[in-house]
């Protein structure tokens, strides 16, 4: 187990230095010089060079660099241009709606493939299955953003059961909160629990036609019985690789949600940087997602060798 | 009895196809017919019918500048297909030959070396690649199809390497060894033709999340730039009208989710029909 | 009494009539053993009887277990006799066990299932079944993983599970047929003790005519669905009625005619070869002892000769075609065919071909017949004429015609066919069989040894033939080597060695090996 542990920790690290090059080296090959890029063309020469001197840009690359990883390490994301405000205090303010919200929406897409999917999986090629199919093949076609738009339209401007947009904050009360994530959660939920619930059920079928199933009927156990002590555990391998998968589709999915909803959050804090050409935020923002990316893939690792305990001893 | 059930189930899926196939086709149509001709010219602004419902003369309305509906939304077809399509061409044509090296040298440095770098790009949300590229070099069509295209890369890599390796290990491979042939002619050879059915599946697959992708890029403004028309922007352009008028969001959205609709029943049905593992299964 | 009567048992799956009529009783004690070819309706007549058929199967006769009707028998009920009145066993013990479940949790769930025990009592009942399969506690313990064990020890494991309740039948389906000759033996002994001890009735069903023939008091033989030959075992072979049975027997211990003469000169040359295999690294500080799977191999083999080699999964047969081929570098001593290193000089390689063992994976099945064979002409740096591709056609048995087709529209003997077309087609030399005929069933396997025979005697072809199957050896090999664990432990004339073996192993490979006894006054 310890082994497995150290070697996925490297390629954590390893990956996640990586990729702090690459983020690094885009913000650096922005034609011009960043300080002029984020100023835009009517800046005054003199603001440019306050901006170079505030930005480190007269020392050199590797400097920079160092300066920067050392700031992120001690978690200092830098200073925002437009903001005028720590990174760090923004994006903690913006954690509020974001963490919420991916959780809500990630509940949701568990707790709707997998009931789905063991059941398509049970009655498979029933009228249940056949209807899962059909469902999630649409649920995997409606772009979110569009599904965000209809259930506004419906539940928001004709139901008025929930608010069309914006965030009240936590002061508000859990209510409030729960009234303003929910519709966005769904949206983010709808396409991940579709595509969840298929492979949940393929996952399922697959495994059911193993060896060791029929054994385990030979034995004496129902067919509902194979499915809870042997199939499932085993058909959660693919399964996990996807939900570790959708994590960073969730995070994607949310810079353009959290647009729909107008919700203050940190895909939309990225989105307006970018707007405002605030390269500082979105190169730590950035980083940011990437870390929790490569975080929840180094858990979805983990979890694979508490599944199945081949893993545990390979190298 | 039961063979009755399996038969219909068998005509239910060569249905999907069928269906998948003509879904795609209407819309691929569509786009190849608006290069030539569209109801109405998409870049004429007539401000005195605007926001027109549904009607005769206006098949999907008009929007808040009077351009009519239908033809956007054809222009938007060959828009969202020739972004998704070039994407999806990118992705196979740097993922195949990488996967299919990796699988070559299994076990070696290149291998590694691929396979890290896929999981590199793995590990940025595809937006968010579209995302920097689009704040480094600004919006457009091509950034948009590079950021699609480089998130296709590493899915074609995985899927022709994770492919290959089991034929490497097949008796036939060994036979081509001991006639002397090399990695690179026996990948070409004797690798890449029993992969294609699997690549042809999972384009399909990637070309339906392309198009979904370009739609939400150009949602956000960081795809396809004013005044050529996209899905996307059409429905961010509807939601501040939506109202007074609930057209324009339903016929944009309408046509992204029958064509990625289209195309994944396509490529399931491909899927059961070229798989012989299925096939075999289903007898 | 019987314990299982089975009367007049058809199926169908899909409308399409796999079993036809089948009758059989198994009494307490008895061991039945069923044989038939791939196709013959064997395994589905197991199935049936633990009612685990394939989706789309129906039966119609009568499956009578004691007093019980298993086919008008409802869900529960079955549930209930599968695995406490019947145990099966199945053919592949890879996979036959839950990778991620320890095996006293496999072993105990059988118990648990039927029973209503605590857990720790599940436990201690698994471990004494464990014991009694010959995994005692102290060395394997409860919390072992299938992934820990080797197949013989995974089958133990499925026996145990298919025993712990002392079930009054035990239904094994080819469980030796995966293992090797040593394993396979110590589960017959196993299954026959199982047998003895529990007065369990035993239905042994088979492809080997040879493994039944020394532990069944029944035989029953199968054919397209058919019972087509029954009776008592020994009576059976001095009285066999059905044609079938007569070739299948004929083909068990049929003996090619070789006329081939054997010349003075080495072909091939392989002196102290050596070949080692980096293994994974498991500390971070020491780099781990390579494995090594060729040590110091020797050995000539003469113009016109069979040379067999014979030894177990993973004693580095494999391993040693792929060095003579070229295709692995070895770490040590040189191997040369016509004095010419193959390392060296590529140009020595274009005299020897491989045929491999697996009919199904050895051709590319894009791409058709006659580009199948004419491949090796790669190395000479032509491609083949048509006459060259219908000749080699041709001379192993297939038709001209046969070159626009694809590999699948064959069977499994007609693949091996134009293995050997593949293997011919540049006038080799050296033929090297690795295991060619192991995935065959006899009667086919009969036909390519003839094949294999009658080239050798027309082209003076030289044979390197590898297998784990000593019957196949003895039948047509000159001269013998036994391999175990990467070394050359015993070799000889075929006769010789079989006869009296000098080494332990080979003695011990030699007793396992199971032989149909020539029985006096056999009427073939």
């Amino acid at each position: 187990m310890l082994p497995y542990l150290i070697k996925r920790l490297g390629s954590l690290i390893v990956s996640l230095f990586v990729a702090s090059l690459v983020i690094f080296a885009c913000i650096e090959i922005v034609p011009g010089d960043p300080a002029s890029f984020m100023l835009g063309v009517n800046a005054q020469p003199d603001t440019v060079n306050a901006l170079r001197e505030e930005l480190g840009l007269n020392t050199s690359h590797t400097q920079r660099y160092v300066s920067w990883i050392s700031g992120l390490l001690k978690g200092d994301l830098g200073t925002s241009y437009t903001y005028r405000s720590p990174v760090s205090d923004i994006v903690a303010d913006r954690l509020q709606v974001s963490v919420p919200l991916a959780l809500y929406a990630l509940t949701l897409t568990i707790l709707i493939a997998f009931p789905v999917g063991v059941l398509a999986a049970a009655w498979r090629g029933s009228a249940v299955d056949l209807f899962v199919m059909g469902a999630t093949q649409l649920g995997i076609a409606v772009p979110n953003f569009w599904f965000a738009i209809l259930m506004v339209i419906v539940f928001a401007i004709n139901l008025g059961w929930f608010s069309a947009g914006g965030f009240p904050g936590w002061d508000a009360g859990i209510l409030a909160v729960i009234k303003a994530l929910t519709l966005p959660a769904v949206a983010l939920a709808l396409p991940q629990a579709s595509i969840l619930a298929r492979v949940m059920r393929s996952s399922l079928l697959d495994t059911l036609s193993e060896d060791y199933i029929r054994s385990a009927r030979a034995k004496g156990l129902s067919r509902r019985q194979v499915m809870w002590r042997h199939a499932l555990r085993n058909a959660m391998i693919p399964v996990l690789t996807i939900i570790g998968l959708q994590f960073s589709f969730l995070l994607a999915g949310a810079i353009i949600i959290e647009n729909v909803f107008f919700l203050p959050g940190l895909g939309r804090l990225v989105f307006q940087a970018i707007t405002q050409r605030d390269l500082i935020v979105v190169e730590s923002v950035v980083m940011l997602l990437v870390f929790a990316v490569v975080l929840v893939n180094f858990l979805v690792d983990l979890a694979y060798a508490w599944v199945d305990p081949r893993l545990r001893e390979r190298s | 009895m039961m063979s009755e059930t399996r038969s219909s189930r068998t005509a239910l899926k060569s249905r999907n196809l069928f269906i998948g196939v003509a879904l795609t086709s209407i819309f691929a149509l569509a786009a190849l017919l608006s290069l030539i001709w569209t109801p109405y010219d998409v870049t004429q602004l007539d401000i005195s019918s605007k926001l027109k419902s549904p009607s005769w003369e206006h098949l999907f309305g008009t929007d808040h500048f009077g351009r009519d509906t239908f033809s956007m939304v054809m222009v938007g077809a060959q828009t969202s297909i020739s972004v998704a399509f070039i994407a999806v061409g990118i992705g196979m044509g740097l993922g195949v030959p990488l996967g299919l090296s990796a699988a070559a040298y299994r076990g070696g440095l290149l291998d590694e070396f691929i396979m890290r770098g896929n999981d590199l790009i793995f590990a940025f949300p595809s937006l968010l690649i579209a995302i920097m590229i689009t704040a480094v070099f600004g919006p457009s069509a091509v950034n948009a199809i590079i950021a699609i295209g480089i998130f296709n890369i590493p899915v074609f890599a995985r899927l022709s390497r994770g492919a290959a390796l089991p034929l490497w290990t097949r008796d036939f491979i060994l036979s081509a060894r001991v006639a002397g042939k090399g990695s690179a002619r026996i990948s070409v050879e004797h690798i890449l033709p029993n992969i294609t059915n699997l690549l042809v599946v999972q384009g399909t697959i990637q070309f339906s999340l392309g198009i979904l992708a370009e739609a939400g890029l150009s949602y956000v403004g960081l795809g396809v730039q004013p005044p050529i028309p996209s899905w996307g922007r059409m429905l961010a352009e509807s939601q501040t009208l939506i109202s007074i008028a609930p057209h324009l969001a339903l016929f944009p959205g309408f046509a992204i989710l029958l064509t990625v609709l289209g195309l994944n029943l396509a490529g399931d049905g491909l899927r059961d029909l070229l798989d012989p593992r299925i096939r075999r299964t289903r007898r | 009494m019987s314990l299982l009567s089975i009367q007049d048992l058809s199926l169908s799956i899909h409308g399409q009539s796999i079993l036809d009529c089948v009758s059989m009783d198994i009494g307490p004690g008895e061991i039945c053993g069923v044989i038939g070819e791939s196709g013959s309706g064997k395994s589905l007549t197991a199935l049936s009887v633990m009612q685990l058929l394939p989706e789309g199967a129906t039966c119609s006769g009568s499956i009578a277990l004691s007093d019980i009707e298993i086919l008008q028998a409802d869900e529960q009920t079955l549930c209930n006799i599968r695995g406490r009145a019947v145990g099966m066993v199945f053919q592949e013990p890879m996979t036959a066990l839950n990778p991620v479940q320890t095996i006293g949790q496999q072993v105990a769930e059988t118990i648990r299932i039927h029973q209503r025990v605590s857990r720790s009592d599940a436990m201690v009942q698994a471990a004494k079944t464990l014991r009694k399969c010959e995994l005692p506690l102290e060395r394997f313990p409860l919390s072992r993983y299938p992934h820990e064990l080797s197949g013989g020890q995974r089958q133990r494991v499925v026996i145990a599970m298919a025993i712990a309740l002392q079930p009054k039948l035990l239904i094994a389906d080819e469980p030796t047929t995966a293992l090797d000759v040593t394993t396979q033996a110590e589960i017959l002994r196993l299954l026959q003790r199982l047998v003895a001890e529990d007065g369990m009735g035993l239905m042994l069903i088979t492809h080997d005519l040879a493994v039944v023939t020394d532990i069944a008091d029944h035989i029953i033989i199968m054919n397209n669905g058919k019972v087509v030959e029954r009776g008592q075992a020994k009576a059976l072979y001095s009285n066999m009625n059905h044609p079938y049975t007569k070739s299948l027997f004929k083909a068990s211990t049929h003996q090619p005619e070789r006329l081939g003469q054997v010349e003075d000169t080495v072909l091939l040359s392989v002196q102290n070869v050596v070949r080692d295999y980096p293994m994974a690294r498991k500390s971070l500080i020491k780099k781990p002892a390579p494995f090594r799977a060729l040590n110091d191999v020797s050995f000539n083999i003469y113009k016109g000769e069979c040379l067999g080699l014979v030894g177990e999964s993973g004693c580095g047969k494999s391993t040693l075609t792929r060095a003579i081929m070229g295709l692995d570098d070895i770490q040590g001593g040189v191997i040369s065919l016509n004095g010419k290193d193959v390392f060296a000089d590529e140009t020595a390689r274009e005299k020897m071909q491989v045929v491999f063992q697996d009919p199904y994976g050895s051709f590319n099945p894009r791409h058709k017949v006659g580009r199948l064979v004419s491949e090796p002409f790669f190395r000479l740096g032509r491609s083949a004429t048509n006459d060259e591709i219908v000749e080699s056609l041709v001379s192993v048995g297939l038709e001209a015609e046969d070159r626009n087709k694809y590999i699948h529209e064959f069977s499994g003997g007609q693949r091996q066919r134009i293995a050997i077309a593949r293997a011919l087609i540049i006038k080799p030399e050296l033929i090297i069989l690795d295991e060619a005929v192991s995935a065959l069933d006899v009667s086919i396997r009969a036909q390519i040894l003839d094949l294999l025979a009658k080239l050798s005697t027309e082209r003076g072809l030289t044979y390197l033939f590898i297998t784990h199957d000593l019957t196949v050896v003895k039948a047509i090999s000159d001269r013998v080597l036994v391999m175990r664990d990467g070394r050359i432990i015993e070799h000889g004339d075929t006769k010789t060695v079989f006869h009296s073996p000098h080494h332990d192993y080979t003695k011990k490979l030699i007793a396992s090996a199971p032989q149909i006894q020539p029985v006096e006054g056999i009427n073939i």
